[in-house]
């Protein structure tokens, strides 16, 4: 019998359109990796819970919000380390959600690679702005 | 992408009844993105002024402290951002919860939707109320 090999019971589908199982697929998206931005989303978002309400109750527990004050819990580990990560978390979240909302709105492919490019170099711009100032606050000019 | 413009477009937000569900979803997007814009501008900010000595500190706290007229307008600006935080924050815990498949029925899907909006207000008068009240 002549004809395309076994391909697990599909045969029929294969001569239907000429592809194995494979070709289909193949571009059609996850291999394992389709759900990182989703995860990474979801748990930045728990960090951001934990380091957010940190954020604002420092805010709110500290004597006073002069400079020194803010310099000086911003210098030690505690608030030092948790403002490091709130800083990332806070930019990393960011970028994920824009990233939904360009691929909602942005229907054209050309003009979503543009987007996501100017979102990204925005993002990791001003993270590395805000984390050099907190370096800076910690370990003096 | 080529589009024939003489078909319908998939139906939007003018065609739906409003619930509180619909409204918190666009408000997790509406506060997303401007704690994006907003927030992380501010963040970057003070952070580069606490760093940059006196001068820069006195141009963030003035810019804070802009009015318009008698009217607080960065001020006012800031309470609405910190109810933007609030309010993601609980619709996220919402989404979250949504996303283990809990929370979907109808009445408890509404009541979630409307503690969001409830919790994000009083979260905030209380913030402010506390922070005020240091006299900071």
């Amino acid at each position: 019998m002549t004809g395309p090999k076994n391909f697990g019971g599909h045969e029929r589908n294969a001569i239907a359109d000429g592809k194995t199982p494979l070709g289909r697929v193949r571009g059609l998206g996850s291999a394992g990796h389709g759900g990182e931005h989703w995860i990474k989303e979801r748990v930045s978002s728990a960090a951001l819970l934990l380091l957010g309400t940190w954020f604002l109750v420092s805010l709110l527990l500290l004597p006073d919000l002069q400079p020194s004050t803010l310099v000086g819990w911003l210098s030690g580990p505690f608030g030092f380390v948790p403002m490091a990560l709130f800083v990332y978390l806070c930019f990393e979240h960011s970028l994920e959600g824009v990233k939904v909302v360009i691929d909602d709105y942005q229907g054209d492919e050309g003009g979503r690679m543009t987007w996501h490019l100017v979102s990204l170099f925005l993002h990791v711009g001003a993270g590395a702005l805000a984390l050099f100032a907190l370096a800076r606050i910690a370990f003096g000019a | 992408m080529a589009r024939n413009t003489a078909r319908p477009l998939s139906p939007h937000l003018t065609i739906w009844r409003w619930g509180p569900h619909m409204l918190v979803s666009i408000l997790h997007r509406a506060t997303g993105i401007g704690l994006t814009v907003g927030g992380l501008l501010l963040l970057t900010w003070f952070l580069l002024a606490l760093s940059g000595g006196a001068q820069g500190w006195e141009t963030f706290t003035g810019f804070l402290n802009w009015k318009l007229g008698p009217v607080p307008l960065i001020l006012l600006g800031l309470v609405a951002l910190t109810w933007a935080f609030f309010q993601h924050t609980l619709s996220g815990i919402r989404h979250l919860i949504m996303d283990i498949g809990a929370g979907f029925e109808l009445r408890t899907n509404k009541t979630m939707a409307y503690m969001t909006m409830i919790g994000s207000v009083l979260l905030t008068a209380v913030f402010w109320a506390v922070l005020l009240g240091k006299g900071a």
